[in-house]
Parts: structure tokens; C-alpha cells; sequence
């Protein structure tokens, strides 16, 4: 019969299936942050249960983290009371920890990949709804609560229901100015906000195809934010080419048996998903929202609709109001006084690369205050190395250390009340920078364009 | 996990769609390392100004309203998978959401904290909206064994789905963790039966 990609992964870690039906799905690997795991620490010890395979879970220290000064104590005490939490408890359970100070460190979603912990066919998961982020390399990949961050921590499986199949195919190619980024946020706005829940999603088509991983990463980042359990993409030469070498990919003739079996992981040909989806990626334009759920997006030179079912005007009206917006307007000539780079979505080395290429020669907008803030060490030393740091700087655009920062304000980077920021994160929640503070979210090439016009342009005009 | 067989309750109501978990416990909230507290900044800053003074026309600081049920817009819990939102609600005194569609993480996070939610059709929510609106003492009956929810006032009683396994967890009290550390043996025989190294 034929099997889709996600079956195939799926039914390799089925451990047994419950009575009832639910699945015991075995988990290959299990992220760990400071935010989500110190109640779940404290349950294993409730319990008295041993930590089951400590060398299954990596952790790091992202969401709170300051993305300033980094060698110094962490100044605000509940954040560094969270951090030395988690360095205690990895200490005491034997799990790697990746923290402040780590020549690794960074986003969770970003490190994985870049240490080889991520691989095809694998089952990943992370108490954050962004672990959606690996299944860019063909793993099932998908955030958990914390009890389940316990759950897996004690037992390294999860109890659950098989969640129904859905296909995204994006066939042609995009068009010049239009990334990874705008493909994502052109399909939730097309499915909405809640538009994939309960699905698993398979992104395929050329378009998807011709992506490079980090870009494939920001498209499988997303998948949450239109509701589905997670994304993937079969793996192929591409991938395979990112994850060789890398510190914990397979070596030598393990190398050989997992590129093999790697090979076999795709949608069989007449395979029947549940839900299908087709789009052209001629026809998607560079995105920007309006709204407060990432699913309120439109063409960054289209207008905010005029009309909306009765059902949803009133959320829709409220959404509007807080972003200080009207119906059917256009964001073009809106100024914006805050410019964010960064978070597990956009903050790889492409998309500084992407930065700096458009920036270089020319200053941001005097009153915008640009940061940049790389997903991890590795990508901020690669960054000095290619010398983008000095042309990011003398752009007028501040690099910082990594960390989660501006994408959700745990630490001090906050957007104040009422202000505008463009940022390439991926949630545009009131409040989601700091309360009050008004999210626009775009590609990193959009981000940049904005810092340096001072406000919304069509970026079609402003390309190098 | 505390027992849930049956509620006797008014609603809130809170009719927006697409409520995400940002909102229901903002981030900066999130530093605390145990599971209790959070009640207090549930739904902050619709709650609360930025100097902490109650926002008067948020139905939380509208003293008609009480119960330990949420009656909310469709999609609710959205977003980040913090399981603090399902904690924050439960700490507040809610025992169940009613809405039309739940976000697939919040819904599980809400099982594992004792915390029901109850899913109706678009069209069973907007007649709720308009009871509560009428009357905002309207009473609520939730009986899980039944899966009912019986509203006294209108003689209507609404089925509600529920898996079975969870409702059994719910019924009892018991946790996913309680059956998982009870197959380990099986989960050793996988192990064992894996054929790559990596």
C-alpha cells in the first residue's frame, strides 16, 4: 500500500499501540530549554523516576537568555534562576548541556541541525511549538508540554494519536525578492491561522525542492502557526549534503547504511493524504502581516481586506484596532521604528548573508534601531569570519549575541507599547515583543529594506 | 492529576477566535520553575493596564461574570506550546473551556492538567454565546462519564467527543506517565530491536 513520508517515520517508532488505539511512539531526540523543563525535572523527582536516556536529550540555555554581554552573571533574577536551574539539573541527570559560555550555544531549533543531531526519519521533540523547525531534514518533529517533556524524560516515548495527513505543493519558481519566508507566510495566509490543526504536514513540489535547508527550516518553522502538529520534506541530496561531517551524523560505513535507508523516506507515488493543497510560486508575492496571528498576511504591496465574514469581524476589528490599522488600507509609507532579526524561524547564516548583502554601503533610517541577533555562536562566529559583522555595523545595525530575544521578550529586548517593528520571527501576537508593542513579520530581505527606507516600501523597486 | 467527573457551573464568555496561549500567560511570566502561581497573570495584559490597575472592560474585572468554565472563540490556545497557559487557567479556578476548536497542543496540555476541553460545533457556541449573553448567571452542567453538557435554563443538553483513554485519565486522575513507566519492558524489546546506531 502506498505509504506517505510521515507513515513510514511513524510507524518505525510505534513501541506498541495502546488499547484504545493511541500509538507509544518512541523519540529519538529530546531538546530540552530553560523555560519548559524545570517542572518536568521536578516531577521526575516527585516521582522518584530515573532520567531514562540522557543521551537522547541536548539542552541550551535561548529563551530568556540577554543577548548582550553574555559572559557576564545574568543581571535579571528570575532569568538567571532559570538558567542555573537548568544547568543544575543537567548536571545532576548527565544530560549535555549547550548553555551561556558553550562555543555552541543558541536556539534550540538552530543547534540541533548544526550539530547533526537532527536526521532524516528521526522523532524529535521539544517543549516549544517550533521544533516543527527539524522537520525540515525528513524527521517527525513537534512541540510538547511539559508533561510530556516528563513523560519523555522518563520513558523517551509519548502516548499519541495518529494525526491526519496533509500535502502542500508548491510547483514553479519564486520569484526575484521572494524567499522561504514568503512562501510560508503566503500559505498560512491562504489556509489561516488555525487552517492545518490536527494534521501533520509534507511540503512538496519544485518550489519546495530548489530550497536550500535553511530555507526549507524557515518553511517547516512556520507549520504551527497555521495549527498543524508539524511539517516535513522527504530528504534528498540536498539534505544529505548538510548533515555530512557534522558532529553527530552518522560516520563512515553508518554513514553509508543511513543515506540508504534515508533514501526510502518519501510519500510513495499514489499516496493518499487527507487534505491537499497546491500552490504557484510565481504567484507568491514578499509577504508582510497586518494582523495579530500570522495568518493576517497580504502582499507587502496589497491592501488589508475590506471585507470579512460576519463571524470573524469582530476578532477581526479588535485585531486591527491593536495594530492601529483600518480595513482595506494599504502598509505602504507606514513608518517603523524597530527592525528584528532573528529567532529559530530566520536567524541562520543565509539570512545574514541576505542582511548584510542588501545593506552593505548604506545606513539604516536614523530613527530605526535595527538588531540583529544570529540563532547561535557557530552562526555569529561564521558571521565575523565572512566579515559581515563590520558591514552590518557600519550600516548602523546592532548584532548581538543569540538567544530567542525580541521573538517572544522574555529577556530585555521588548518592543515598547505602541511602537512598529518588522520582524523575520514568527508570531505577531499582541504583546508577543512586549505588551503594546505592534509585530509586522517578513523576510529577512523585507526586514532589511525597512530598516534602511525608515518605513513599509515595495521592495520590488529597492532590490539590489 | 485532580479527579473530573462533573461541574455545576456559570461561564465566562470571551468571544474571539483565535485566542492564543501568549495571551491566556504572557512570555514574561514564564520564569517561574514550579507549576503553581500562575493564576495571577492569567490574561494580563487584557486583564491589567501596564501600571497594574484592572482594565474595567474585561469580562474577568466584570463582576457579573464567574464560574469555573471559559467560554471562548473558536481555535482557542493557539501558538506557543507553553503548558503554563492550560496551568494559568487551572490556577485561575477554571475546570473546563468550552469551544469549537482547539489548537492541537493546548488541548493535550489542558488533558495532562486536569483541565477539560470541551469542544461544540460552531453553530452549539454561538447559541451558548447568546444564553450567557442573555443571562449571565446561565448555569452550565458538564458531565464527563455522559459527555454531556446540559444547560438547566433552555432544557438543552449538547453531546461532547472526548477520547476515550483520556477520559478514562480524567475520570481518575491518572497521568500518561503512570502508563508509560508501566511499559518499559516493551519499550526495552524496541530498543533492542533497532537496527541503526544513530
Amino acid at each position: 500500500m502506498a505509504t506517505s513520508l510521515f507513515d513510514k517515520i511513524w510507524d518505525a517508532h510505534v513501541v506498541k499501540t495502546a488499547p484504545g488505539g493511541l500509538d507509544v511512539i518512541y523519540i529519538d531526540r529530546h531538546l530540552i530549554h530553560e523555560v519548559t523543563s524545570p517542572q518536568a525535572f521536578d516531577e521526575l523527582e516527585a516521582r522518584d523516576l530515573p532520567l531514562y536516556r540522557p543521551a537522547r536529550i541536548l539542552a541550551t540555555a535561548d529563551h530568556n537568555v540577554p543577548t548582550r554581554n553574555q559572559h557576564l552573571p545574568i543581571e535579571e533574577p528570575l532569568s538567571r534562576s532559570q538558567v542555573d536551574k537548568l544547568t543544575a539539573n543537567c548536571a545532576k541527570y548527565g544530560v549535555e548541556l549547550y548553555g551561556l559560555g558553550h562555543a555552541r550555544q543558541g536556539i534550540v531549533h538552530v543547534i540541533g541541525p548544526e550539530l547533526g543531531l537532527t536526521l532524516p526519519g528521526t522523532t524529535i521533540v521539544c517543549g516549544d511549538s517550533h521544533t516543527s523547525t527539524h522537520g525540515a531534514f525528513g524527521a517527525v518533529a513537534f512541540g510538547i508540554g511539559t508533561s510530556q517533556v516528563a513523560q519523555v524524560m522518563a520513558t523517551q516515548c509519548l502516548l499519541l494519536s495518529r494525526p491526519q495527513r496533509m500535502r502542500i505543493t508548491v510547483d514553479g519558481e519564486l520569484r526575484p525578492g521572494v524567499t522561504a519566508k514568503d512562501l510560508i507566510l503566503y500559505v498560512i495566509s491562504q489556509l489561516g491561522t488555525g487552517g492545518a490543526t490536527g494534521y501533520f504536514v509534507e511540503y512538496a513540489g519544485s518550489a519546495v525542492r530548489a530550497l536550500s535547508m535553511e530555507g526549507r527550516m524557515t518553511v517547516c518553522n512556520m507549520s504551527i502557526e497555521m495549527g498543524a502538529r508539524g511539517g516535513l520534506i522527504a530528504p534528498d541530496e540536498t539534505t544529505f549534503a548538510y548533515v555530512e561531517g557534522r558532529p553527530y551524523a552518522p560516520k563512515e560505513a553508518a554513514w553509508d547504511q543511513a543515506v540508504a535507508y534515508w533514501k526510502t523516506l518519501f510519500s510513495d507515488k499514489d499516496t493518499v493524504f487527507d487534505a491537499e493543497h497546491r500552490f504557484d510560486a510565481a504567484a507568491i508575492p514578499p509577504m508582510i502581516t497586518y494582523g495579530t496571528n500570522p495568518g493576517m498576511g497580504i502582499a507587502l504591496n496589497g491592501h488589508i481586506p475590506s471585507e470579512v465574514p460576519a463571524s470573524e469581524a469582530e476578532s477581526f476589528d479588535k485585531s486591527l484596532q491593536y495594530m492601529g490599522f483600518q480595513r482595506g488600507e494599504s502598509l505602504l509609507g507606514k513608518e517603523i521604528n524597530y527592525v528584528f532579526i532573528g529567532s529559530c524561524t530566520n536567524s541562520r547564516i543565509e539570512d545574514l548573508r541576505a542582511v548584510a548583502a542588501y545593506v552593505q554601503g548604506k545606513q539604516k533610517a536614523q530613527h530605526v534601531e535595527a538588531i540583529i541577533v544570529p540563532g547561535s555562536k557557530q552562526v555569529e562566529q561564521q558571521a565575523i569570519a565572512e566579515g559581515l559583522d563590520k558591514i552590518l555595523a557600519e550600516a548602523g545595525f546592532e548584532l548581538r549575541e543569540p538567544g530567542c530575544s525580541a521573538c517572544l521578550a522574555m529577556n530585555e529586548d521588548k518592543i515598547p507599547a505602541g511602537a512598529y517593528c518588522v520582524a523575520t520571527s514568527n508570531r505577531n501576537f499582541e504583546g508577543r515583543q512586549g505588551p503594546g508593542s505592534r509585530t509586522l513579520l517578513a523576510s529577512p530581505l523585507v526586514a532589511a529594506i525597512t530598516a534602511v527606507q525608515g518605513r513599509i516600501v515595495d521592495i520590488t523597486q529597492y532590490l539590489n | 492529576m485532580e479527579k473530573f467527573q462533573t461541574l455545576h457551573s456559570a461561564a465566562v464568555p470571551l468571544p474571539f477566535e483565535n485566542i492564543d496561549t501568549d495571551q491566556i500567560i504572557p512570555a514574561r511570566f514564564l520564569k517561574a520553575t514550579t507549576r503553581e502561581g500562575f493564576g495571577e497573570n492569567l490574561f494580563r495584559d487584557w486583564r491589567c493596564n501596564a501600571d497594574g490597575t484592572p482594565k474595567l472592560d474585561f469580562v474577568l474585572n466584570d463582576p457579573r461574570y464567574a464560574g469555573r468554565i471559559l467560554l471562548a472563540g473558536k481555535n482557542f490556545g493557539c501558538g506557543s506550546s507553553r503548558e503554563h497557559a492550560a496551568w494559568a487557567l487551572y490556577d485561575a479556578g477554571f475546570r473546563v473551556v468550552i469551544s469549537s476548536y482547539f489548537a492541537d497542543i493546548f488541548r493535550g496540555n489542558a488533558l495532562n492538567t486536569g483541565l477539560l476541553p470541551l469542544q461544540v460545533t460552531d453553530a452549539g457556541l454561538s447559541q451558548l454565546f447568546a444564553w450567557v449573553e442573555a443571562d449571565a448567571d446561565t448555569q452550565f452542567v458538564v458531565n464527563l462519564p455522559e459527555q454531556t453538557l446540559h444547560v438547566p435554563a433552555h432544557n438543552a443538553t449538547i453531546g461532547f467527543e472526548i477520547d476515550p483513554y483520556k477520559k478514562e485519565c480524567l475520570i481518575n486522575g491518572y497521568d500518561d506517565i503512570d502508563y508509560l513507566v508501566s511499559q518499559k519492558p516493551a519499550i526495552e524489546a524496541y530498543e533492542s530491536n533497532r537496527t541503526w546506531t544513530w
